[in-house]
């Protein structure tokens, strides 16, 4: 608690103890103005600063605010009161002493909740590196601020430290947990050569790292930011809640102000009663009931903490309007390559070859030993050892077809069907998709190799879990072949798929689908951020995969998922549901609540308590219940 | 340009009206209050000086809300 939370703690109790006391003394005291005095030591106690800001207010001209509405409905139960002892009754003060209890109360509810949610959703985010480690001028290791660090500098970073600065790692091995960052809590296993992004965790040796950056470009600083602008992009909802509290309350004033005039009027005119105290009476009570807090809190709060819960899961989402867009999604476009497959060549199959597969790989790998063409790489991958380049000579690469050379002796050439009829050798179609490398070993036919993006391990369940989430059509756009695409889009279960499209055709058919839609579904885009900037920030949302460490994604997106797991599509959508269905119910709860309760107030069924407590409750349940949206484990 | 600055208030109806003041003080372009986070953002207008201008917004935003703070 803070001290500020404190004081109004001990406030609240005292005043409580003293409207006991109260109670107990009032039955033994006749003179009312003596009373009065009494009540008024705990109602100005806890009451005091509730009453200045309503006095500030209408110095300044902001007249209507909850501290406004509180000083009247208050002052009309003294001034009740006073005039029911002057004729004789009984004067009765202790609802208006009650009612600043009790809002202090609901007050200091309200701040004690906001503040263990920012705090919970800060530690959530907590990447926030406090120091760099590095070596001074007497080799010393001194702890510095990670701004004073220059790109190019080696920091140490020791056991449970966080890395503060994005670089590569010169010395050492060690395990780090990205989970701050990706939501992943798997250790990966890193080692010279290895790039380690700030915010990770160190968590078993000693890393010499050469920073790649600054630390205000490092990726800890670069979410820090982006997760703190996140709060100022307001939602819909939010923005109908600041314009609503701008009418409400001022309308609420003057109904209650109709509510004391009219009736006694209408009555006297009809030359009854006109029971003036009795309708000043109510007014109060709709005065108290119509506090919006519930309302004005709420709303902000389960935002917040739905942004917090998705950061904490490495789903970065850019704003609160982002939140709400995500909820009415009903069209996911996906890019193939990088987002549903990895993006990168492996080998998947090798056939027809009389070698073993070892062997095979190992004479293609020395053949390709020079190269540094992505198929040469992923078969030197495959190879699993380092080629030595003295086993092979007389090297030619066929441009288009393939490459040629000697082997330990033997003539080995590896290309394309082109190349294979060039030197006329009798090879086997692949009826795989993907890249088909044949392999002729002294002029007679050893197999071939097959080369080809890989699906993703989670593609296939983040398109299911996207149906079951209410998506109405995925779709797959791609450049590459209809092959490839007809077969990725049946192994995944993809609705619809556009290939072998330039990048403005990407653009043309994502606009086509946007108007093709209802205006009220969304669609959201996801692709991983290379060169797909125009079709990102063309549709209502788009989302950057795998975009740790790519800045343009970061920029162009307006929901980053740290990792490149595509069942974090499923899952943005499905926070952004929950938090969304919070939002509302605690709309309609609270506006209903405090509607029901007019009415009874306006026609004298309710007092003054209930509408405290109406008032204070309803403010309860909403806070709790938008904190709800922070808890996303199981969503 | 851009600037971020902590602020401190207990309500959210109460940075609410602080976005407002702050709006509406002259070298503001555009300023946004979260009160989840406790920031204010406020773009400047060209030429303007920060430091002048968030004293303004400061007093301006005392003027509304006597129990808040920005942390220029």
């Amino acid at each position: 608690m803070k001290k500020k939370e404190k004081k109004l703690l001990i406030r609240i109790i005292t005043a409580a103890v003293l409207t006991v006391i109260c109670i107990f003394c009032d039955r033994y005291i006749t003179l009312w103005y003596l009373k009065l005095l009494l009540y008024m030591i705990p109602y100005l106690l806890a009451g005091y600063d509730v009453l200045k800001k309503a006095f500030h207010g209408i110095r300044n001209r902001q007249v209507f605010d909850e501290n406004f509405l509180m000083t009247v409905a208050t002052f009309g139960a003294i001034f009740t009161g006073i005039t029911n002892a002057v004729r004789g009754g009984d004067g009765d003060y202790l609802e208006a002493v009650a009612v600043m209890v009790l809002y202090q109360t609901g007050e200091l509810f309200q701040s004690i909740a906001v503040g263990r949610s920012r705090k919970n959703i800060s530690s959530l985010m907590d990447i926030r590196p406090d120091y760099a480690n590095i070596t001074d001028a007497d080799g010393k290791l001194v702890r510095v601020d990670p701004d004073e660090v220059e790109t190019g500098s080696i920091i140490t970073v020791n056991p449970g430290e966080k890395v503060p600065i994005d670089g590569i790692i010169k010395e050492g091995t060690s395990a780090l947990n990205m989970s701050a960052l990706t939501g992943e809590s798997i250790p990966i296993d890193v080692g010279a050569g290895s790039q380690v992004l700030s915010g990770s965790i160190n968590l078993s040796g000693v890393l010499k790292v050469e920073t790649t950056a600054d630390f205000e470009c490092s990726t800890a600083s670069k979410i820090l930011e982006l997760v703190e602008n996140a709060a100022s992009r307001k939602s819909r909802s939010e923005n109908f809640i600041s314009k609503f509290s701008r009418y409400y309350t001022p309308a609420v004033c003057f109904s209650a102000l109709a509510l004391a005039l009219l009736p006694p009027l209408f009555l006297l005119a009809a030359g009854g009663d006109p029971m003036v105290f009795d309708w000043i009476y109510r007014a109060c009570t709709f005065l108290v009931i119509s506090c919006p807090c519930a309302v004005v809190i709420s709303i902000p709060l389960s935002f917040f903490a739905g942004l917090g819960g998705a950061g904490s899961r490495g789903i970065l989402i850019k704003g609160s309007n982002y939140l709400e867009t995500l909820s009415k999604v009903k069209y996911v476009v996906f890019d193939k390559t990088g987002t549903l497959t990895h993006g990168s060549f492996e080998v998947t199959a090798l056939h027809h070859s009389p070698l073993s597969a070892k062997e095979l790989l190992r004479i293609t790998a020395h053949l390709e030993a020079h190269s540094s063409h992505p198929i040469a790489l992923s078969i030197k991958k495959a190879c699993g050892m380092q080629p030595d380049p003295g086993l092979v000579t007389d090297i030619r690469e066929i441009s288009g077809k393939g490459i040629t050379g000697i082997v330990e002796g033997k003539k080995v050439a590896a290309g394309n069907a082109a190349l294979m009829q060039e030197l006329g050798v009798d090879y086997i179609d692949c009826h795989h998709t993907g890249t088909i490398i044949h392999v002729a070993l002294d002029g007679s036919y050893a197999g071939h190799i097959v080369i080809s993006d890989t699906i993703k391990h989670g593609s296939k369940a983040a398109v299911s879990e996207l149906k079951k989430a209410g998506i109405k059509k995925t779709i797959m756009l791609t450049g590459d072949s209809e092959k490839v695409a007809s077969a990725v889009a049946k192994e995944v279960g993809i609705d619809e798929y556009h290939a072998g499209l330039l990048p403005d055709e990407k653009v043309n058919l994502v606009e086509e689908i946007l108007r093709s839609k209802t205006p009220k579904e969304r669609l959201a885009f996801a692709g991983d951020g290379i060169n797909d900037a125009p079709v990102l920030s063309i549709s209502d949302i788009g989302i950057a995969m795998g975009a740790l460490g790519s800045d343009a994604a970061i920029e162009a997106a307006d929901v980053v998922l740290m990792d490149d797991d595509p069942q974090k599509i499923a899952k943005a959508i499905r926070i952004s549901k929950k938090c969304l269905r919070i939002v509302h119910e605690n709309l309609i709860f609270s506006i209903s609540v405090k509607v029901l309760c007019l009415i009874l107030g306006a026609a004298g069924l309710a007092n003054m308590w209930i509408a405290i407590l109406a008032d204070v409750g309803v403010m309860i349940l909403a806070v709790l219940n938008a904190i709800r949206a922070l808890f996303v484990k199981g969503v | 340009m851009k600037k971020t600055y902590p602020i401190e208030v207990d309500c959210a109806n109460c940075a609410e009206k602080m976005e407002t003041a702050a709006k509406n003080t002259e070298g503001v372009k555009d300023a946004t209050v979260s009160f989840m986070t406790l920031k204010m953002k406020v773009e400047f207008d060209e030429g303007a000086d920060p430091e002048a201008v968030m004293k303004n917004v400061l007093s301006n935003c005392k003027k509304v809300e006597e129990d808040c703070e920005i942390f220029i």
